[in-house]
């Protein structure tokens, strides 16, 4: 039916808000938690917001009725309040599918978190979940080669895979660095990383530092009989500087390269992504800057979308925090958005934030990565959280042994799989892992003088970021 | 053990892959690890190589995989038929997972030489 066109400014709800809606499956969803300024009610907010980040002018303009819009717009069909919190109130929108460019994340960010988070009617907005309709999903590549692929290249089954970020981060030599790495693959690590600022410094410039690590590798793998690999970060100033790290390191045989995917940015992730995959190569995943992104509880974008939208992009292993270590992050978000990582289903679970179901069809999943301020004592709780899927790195907790990083390597190997085993025979890995450290620790010099040296080390501060639940 | 604060020697060792850094396993050690291979549903799978092929993809399969197979005693005695039959290779107990296609657990019970 036709309709008129009438000038002027008409409130957000009148179209926007549509609580009869029934999202289809092929809709995108998003819940957006919203605090609105004071005396502007909750529906003009939401609808505000559903306008906003899809077909929405503060103004009604002609053009509209060139369209059919009814086809195109986004509806906010549900209102929630937040547990525990009288100002904010969840905002479920649905969008179209057509909205949005087939298989680009880049284009369904641009919209939900582009210029609506700046909007004046709001004090704070935070995207809390995206549920992603299996048809966009079916349009992304997704990891480029997953985790089943993974373990099949590196060999490594039935554990989880330990790997070490060299450390100091910045300043050393290419020899020196690629000493290092040596050390800490011959002492039993399977990866090491390079620290996400290391790019092409001049104390370092990234074509040495690659041949020194490919050498290094190399005679690992000869004196250990196991596969190894270090993630040769070919995140760089410009596409073409990372594409030519990124054939270098094939060109020297190597299997994994890494990316930071928020500074980089999805476009570029995504492009290597879809390199990795035509040319074999693993890619590990950096998250520099997502805490300014994701910790604030009330504005900005919650890690479980970055992660979901991580897996879309590509990406065969990302870093998720370590729930027992220095870096932020509670234990039934963070198993909440691995599960996002690894699962082919994850249903609705607000217990753990998941606000939606989440089919992913048959993309394949995602290591999860816990990394920083871990050291042995953490093991237990480490296997028993992360589960088998999952690499646990070990910096300060690999190099800082007083034997050097090859016996903190060990220590952290003999570890792990003292708890893996224990695990498999049915024991309660957390409550008893005193014991069955100490146990291994009898075996291994190493183990018993890590076990020794960190015995004191806690990191236990109040989350800045929670779930809302009363 | 005494803490020793004087620095040690770290010597590389060659080593096979999942328990490779643990000392070796008592039989019911071993049997506690099959257990939970059959408890997770997968199915038991007996391969061997000679050690100096250790690093390949492919180690020859013993028999087949013991599709559904469900009695411990007849994976360990198969595994003991195994090593008999191949005394100077590494045998490895594997737990193959039909939905991902992978080996849900993988360690070597007996050392060639």
């Amino acid at each position: 039916m036709s309709k008129k066109y009438d000038a002027g400014v008409k409130e957000y709800r009148d179209t926007y808000w549509t609580p009869d809606y029934v999202p289809l499956d092929t809709d995108l969803l998003a819940c957006f938690k919203c605090t609105g300024q004071e005396g502007v009610p909750k529906e003009e907010v939401a609808a505000a917001v559903a306008a906003e980040s899809s077909t929405g002018t503060w103004s009604t303009v002609w053009s509209e009725l060139l369209t059919d819009l009814d086809f195109y717009k986004g509806r906010c069909y549900r209102i929630e309040d937040v547990p525990g919190d009288k100002e904010a109130f969840y905002a479920f929108i649905a969008y179209p599918l057509d909205l949005f460019e087939e298989g680009s994340i880049t284009n369904v960010l641009t919209s939900l978190v582009g210029n609506v988070f700046g909007f004046k009617a709001l004090r704070h907005l935070r995207l809390e979940d995206i549920r992603f309709p299996i048809a966009f999903i079916k349009c992304c590549a997704g990891p480029p080669n997953g985790i089943a692929v993974e373990r099949d290249r590196m060999n490594k089954y039935g554990r989880p895979l330990l790997g070490c970020t060299i450390k100091p981060k910045l300043g050393l030599s290419g020899k020196n660095y690629g000493r290092v790495v040596y050390e800490c693959l011959r002492g039993g690590l399977d990866f090491t990383k390079d620290d996400e600022n290391i790019n092409s410094q001049p104390f370092q410039r990234w074509q040495n530092r690659f041949e020194f690590v490919a050498e290094a590798i190399k005679i690992a793998e000869q004196e250990t009989g196991e596969r190894k690999g270090h993630y040769l970060n070919v995140t760089a100033n410009t596409p073409e500087e990372m594409y030519e790290r990124a054939e270098f390191a094939k060109e020297l045989n190597q299997p994994i390269i890494m990316h930071d995917f928020i500074t980089g940015g999805f476009t570029a992730n995504t492009g290597l992504s879809k390199w990795c995959r035509k040319n074999g190569m693993l890619l590990h995943i950096h998250r520099a800057m997502h805490a300014v992104i994701d910790r604030h509880p009330k504005h900005g974008i919650h890690f479980r979308v970055l992660a979901k939208c991580l897996r879309l992009s590509g990406g065969d292993q990302l870093h998720t925090g370590t729930v027992v270590g220095k870096l932020e992050g509670d234990r039934q978000t963070t198993l909440g958005y691995i599960d996002q990582l690894r699962e082919s289903f994850v249903p609705e679970d607000r217990s753990r934030g998941n606000f939606f179901d989440q089919d992913w069809g048959s993309m394949p999943g995602v290591f999860a990565v816990a990394s920083g301020g871990i050291h042995v004592w953490h093991m237990p709780a480490l296997v028993a959280i992360f589960g088998d899927d999952s690499v646990l790195q070990f910096g300060g907790g690999t190099h800082g042994h007083p034997w050097g990083s090859a016996a903190g390597a060990a220590a952290n190997r003999v570890a792990l799989e003292a708890c893996v085993k224990a695990r498999n025979a049915g024991r309660e890995i957390e409550k008893e892992s005193r014991d069955i450290l100490m146990e291994a620790g009898k075996h291994s010099p190493e183990l018993a003088i890590a076990l020794e040296t960190w015995k004191e080390i806690k990191f236990e501060f109040d989350t800045v970021d929670k779930l809302d639940v009363q | 053990m005494p803490f020793q604060s004087t620095v040690g020697d770290y010597q590389t060792v060659a080593t096979l892959e999942t328990f490779g850094f643990l000392p070796p396993m008592t039989q019911d050690e071993i049997y506690d690890q099959i257990a939970y291979i059959i408890a997770q549903g997968w199915s038991p799978l007996i391969e061997h190589v000679h050690p100096s092929n250790s690093m390949a993809s492919y180690w020859s399969y013993w028999k087949l995989p013991f599709f559904g197979e469900k009695d411990l005693n007849v994976v360990v005695s198969e595994l003991e038929a195994c090593h008999r039959a191949y005394p100077d290779h590494h045998v490895r107990m594997v737990g193959y997972d039909a939905y991902t296609q992978g080996q849900g657990a993988c360690f070597v019970v007996f050392e060639g030489r």
